[in-house]
């Protein structure tokens, strides 16, 4: 069922939701990871967003990004790098809720574009981000192991 | 990349079965929009019922309707029913060159970024794509 939840800019109080539904999605959790993100991305950082969807039951989902500024050459683009909707709250439009909602703060940052980067294998989420009608973009991620 | 003519026939076949489910289309019809001979598509579309996403309708007519999940069924479900993408190349194992090995690799990596695009789209997300093309179209 599609809920209209409040997406909201996020709140000291909602960290232990977010460690919480992090940690349901990934099997670990990040409290000093997720502390740094509030600090460095939570209140009114210039260009960078971090935003939770609450319903009646609290924090629902959260969604962290930014606009980065010519990488590589690249012209500013939003970029999402943390996304994350409780599990058993999928499914009611609540992750596209909190997409839209950093993306139209993108659009006001000045940018009209937005990117992110997956693991391949991370095939819901990736589904998810192609079913809000993202496409490959024209990068190659690279890595390789530090000697 | 390329897609074998019955890969790309079984997805275009899936997505205007989804496009409408309660529509019935038979071979000739899809054939026609496709230049393709209904009887090579018939084949086609068997092999789709046969994997669940089509039912063969009764009636005046014939045809099929589709029976799958457009939200869940990926463009690799169907790509994987006709070929294997990634699958291993022939050649001999052993006594292998590092040259020959390390275009492997590369090769490989190639694949599976092939293999991640396919799993990560499902017809869902491909209808809302053509959707997206009609309108820019239009607008153009």
């Amino acid at each position: 069922m599609h809920l209209k939840k409040v997406v909201r800019g996020v709140r000291r109080s909602d960290l232990v939701q977010v460690v919480a539904i992090d940690a349901l999605i990934t099997g670990l959790a990040k409290p000093a990871y997720w502390a740094g993100i509030l600090r460095r991305y939570g209140g009114r950082q210039k260009q960078r967003y971090f935003l939770v969807a609450e319903g009646k039951d609290g924090v629902q989902g959260y969604v962290v990004g930014e606009v980065r500024d010519w990488e590589f050459g690249s012209p500013p683009c939003g970029w999402v790098f943390g996304i994350g909707v409780r599990p058993q709250a999928r499914l009611g439009g609540i992750g596209a809720q909190l997409l839209e909602a950093v993306c139209e703060r993108f659009r006001r940052a000045g940018v009209g574009r937005v990117r992110t980067l997956l693991a391949r294998d991370a095939t819901v989420i990736l589904a998810f981000f192609r079913s809000q009608g993202m496409m490959a973009a024209p990068f190659i991620p690279l890595e390789k192991e530090l000697d | 990349m390329r897609l074998q003519q019955n890969t790309l026939l079984a997805l275009y076949s899936a997505l205007e079965f989804a496009s409408r489910p309660e529509r019935q289309l038979s071979a000739a019809e899809i054939a026609a929009r496709y230049r393709a001979s209904p009887h090579h598509l018939a084949k086609v579309l068997r092999k789709l019922r046969r994997a669940g996403l089509l039912q063969a309708a009764r009636g005046v007519g014939g045809g099929y309707r589709f029976t799958g999940n457009a939200k869940r069924v990926t463009l690799m479900d169907v790509v994987e029913l006709f070929e294997k993408v990634g699958a291993a190349r022939p050649g001999p194992r052993a006594g292998r060159r590092e040259e020959e090995k390390a275009l492997d690799e590369v090769l490989a990596e190639v694949d599976q970024i092939a293999k991640a695009t396919f799993r990560s789209i499902t017809l869902d997300t491909m209808l809302k794509l053509i959707a997206r093309r009609a309108r820019r179209g239009r607008g153009a």
